[in-house]
């Protein structure tokens, strides 16, 4: 399993644009990725989950990846959230 | 004639027969099914249809109202391919036995309430939009056709509140305005509204009955209010508004999207000075290049206390983001003089124009001023904000501002908040100021003259007493000269410079600024394109 910390920069959060985005880039890959934010998480897969999570600016989030492929979406995964939020 | 006051979130005149737009009935019953796996198909087929009409409303859309705008309907397809959504009501067909409706009226519910319950409002905002989701495929499975408004003749819609995905589809030339009970100013419809320029109010106590529906009507989208069966000598007032908005509007079309440029090619900005969010849809309307002058007074002297950084910051991004991506300067605050706060607690003074004010205050009292500038700054990651100090008079107040600013910056970087690129200048109003400009210009990216309090410290003529107009001459030479210097001292430093002042405005001066080199002239919204015109006519050479 891969896993890495990012603080969240976007004013808004994690909110349903890039909420929406992060999910289809999430799908790109076979792995499975779980969002973690404290003692919640939800699954990047799934857009209602991850707004539900209602991550803030400043804020932390865990990203765990686990599958065949997960090196290179821990990779893509980090780069879209450092580009987008 | 009944008069119900909203909050116009778009200005303009309507007159026309009202259409109360009633969202479909979505009663839905709850029944027993046998056969699970048809009736799963039966909700994959409605959301499949659902996605694809989602899909030709994107694309609708993004022509008329841009991607930013637009993307609401990409997120409402993502939502109905979340996978715990489908699962949801898949669970509940397959557990409950019952039919499609119940089970996407359920799940709307459900998730729709997860969203109320949190605490960020742009989140509960969301959930508004699983609500607007949900309905689409219960429309489809019940076989009613969403799209709406049938009427031949153009009228006024009024509504309970709107969904984005109803605005979009309303046959714009049959729409003269929209009229909500519910709605913030920041909720789609009302952006959506002002992009398509439609007057719009917003939060209006109106009844939803047959005591309006099919009645006539007419909508003030400037003053927020809409008469229901208007007597005579409103309608008769109205129509005169709307004429003058027409011929304004011809004006408009020849000169909107024009360049600002004279028949021997020299090129000038025209911006808008606005005082509240609100100016800027007029700013908008009339094709200014930019915000000239953003007078933030208004933060304040509407106020009890001390705006807070998160409610400057609100406006300052609104701002931002309204203007998309033009250019807006905003002054910092320039109370004082004739601009009194009660907490402030400015002491009484003798001579108020010459007094404790604008940037003196802000340099005697640098919380306050670092309070407006870190929401400035913060502002700035959202569109091209700029920031123009008031009533400088010599270098040494710049360089205190610049060291202020330098600090505001090191502790949004400490705290990992963005900020853009911001343009700094400062008014050239006091005679000091223009005298000294050609060291100025080497502090700062601009200069904008105000003419009104340099033309009255110039003259020493107070424009509020009226027993001195003999002796006042707008156009003095002494006032020219001054605006000349300022002017070729900005070039002569590779900076800009504009006039903010209602000289500006003054069409007899135009070419005489164009031969100065003014770069940008700045006027009130509804000023700007008979600026143009006369600076299209205008020959420099």
């Amino acid at each position: 399993m891969k896993e890495f910390r990012y603080i969240i920069k976007d004013a808004e959060g994690i909110h349903a644009r890039p909420a929406g985005e992060l999910v289809k880039e999430a799908k790109n890959f076979a792995s499975a990725v779980k969002v973690v934010k404290g003692d919640k998480s939800a699954d990047a897969k799934k857009i209602f989950g991850l707004m539900g999570l209602g991550v803030k600016q400043g804020e932390e989030i865990q990203v765990q990846i686990e599958g065949e492929d997960e090196q290179q979406a821990a990779a893509a995964l980090a780069a879209f959230l450092k580009a987008n939020l | 004639m009944q008069r119900y006051q909203g909050k116009g979130v778009f200005g303009g005149i309507a007159i026309g027969i009202i259409h109360i737009y009633a969202k479909g009935e979505q009663q839905v019953k709850r029944y027993k099914i046998t056969d699970i796996r048809a009736e799963i198909e039966r909700f994959q087929d409605a959301r499949q249809t659902a996605v694809g009409q989602l899909g030709l409303l994107y694309e609708k859309a993004v022509k008329e109202v841009g991607e930013t705008n637009a993307a609401i309907f990409e997120i409402h397809q993502m939502m109905l391919m979340d996978d715990d959504y489908l699962e949801s009501v898949e669970n509940i067909i397959s557990t409950q036995q019952v039919n499609a409706e119940y089970a996407v009226a359920v799940t709307g519910d459900n998730f729709a309430a997860m969203f109320a319950a949190m605490e960020d409002e742009y989140m509960r905002g969301r959930a508004a939009d699983v609500k607007d989701i949900s309905e689409r495929v219960l429309a489809i499975l019940m076989g009613r056709d969403k799209s709406s408004v049938i009427t031949d003749e153009p009228v006024i819609i009024v509504a309970d509140d709107l969904a984005p995905s109803e605005t979009v589809q309303l046959d714009k030339d049959k729409v003269l305005s929209f009229v909500t009970v519910h709605g913030s100013a920041n909720s789609h419809t009302a952006i959506l509204a002002r992009t398509m320029s439609i007057p719009a109010l917003i939060g209006t106590p109106i009844p939803l009955d047959a005591s309006i529906d099919g009645h006539l009507a007419v909508v003030d989208g400037n003053s927020g209010c809409i008469y229901v069966d208007p007597d005579d000598e409103t309608l008769r007032i109205m129509e005169e508004k709307l004429a003058q908005e027409k011929e304004k509007k011809e004006l408009l079309q020849t000169l909107k999207g024009k360049e600002s440029i004279t028949l021997d090619g020299r090129k000038v900005s025209l911006y808008a000075n606005v005082g509240s969010l609100a100016d800027l849809s007029r700013a908008l309307e009339n094709d200014a290049e930019g915000i000239g002058l953003f007078r933030s007074e208004f933060l304040y002297l509407e106020k009890e206390d001390y705006p807070t950084e998160e409610e400057q910051f609100a406006v300052y991004r609104a701002a931002a983001e309204i203007m998309a991506g033009k250019q807006v300067i905003i002054r910092t605050l320039d109370i004082g003089a004739d601009k009194q706060a009660d907490y402030f607690k400015l002491p009484k003074e003798e001579n108020p124009a010459m007094g404790c004010r604008a940037i003196r205050i802000c340099l005697t009292r640098p919380e306050v001023f670092k309070t407006q500038l870190r929401a400035l700054f913060r502002a700035s990651a959202y569109g091209k904000i700029s920031i123009m100090y008031p009533m400088i008079t010599s270098v040494k107040e710049v360089r205190q501002i610049k060291a202020i600013v330098e600090e505001v910056k090191q502790e949004l970087i400490t705290k990992g908040i963005p900020f853009g690129e911001v343009e700094q200048g400062i008014m050239i109003e006091t005679p000091a100021a223009a005298v000294t400009s050609d060291q100025l210009a080497k502090e700062v990216d601009f200069f904008s003259i105000g003419t009104n309090d340099l033309t009255q410290y110039l003259l020493a003529i107070d424009r509020q007493n009226e027993e001195l107009e003999q002796f006042f001459d707008a156009h003095h030479p002494a006032v020219l000269r001054m605006i000349a210097m300022t002017v070729e001292n900005a070039h002569e430093a590779g900076i800009w410079c504009g006039i903010c002042g209602e000289l500006a405005a003054d069409p007899g001066l135009t070419e005489q600024f164009l031969e100065m080199g003014v770069d940008e002239l700045s006027v009130s919204p509804g000023s700007v394109l008979g600026l143009r015109k006369v600076v299209r006519e205008t020959k420099v050479l």
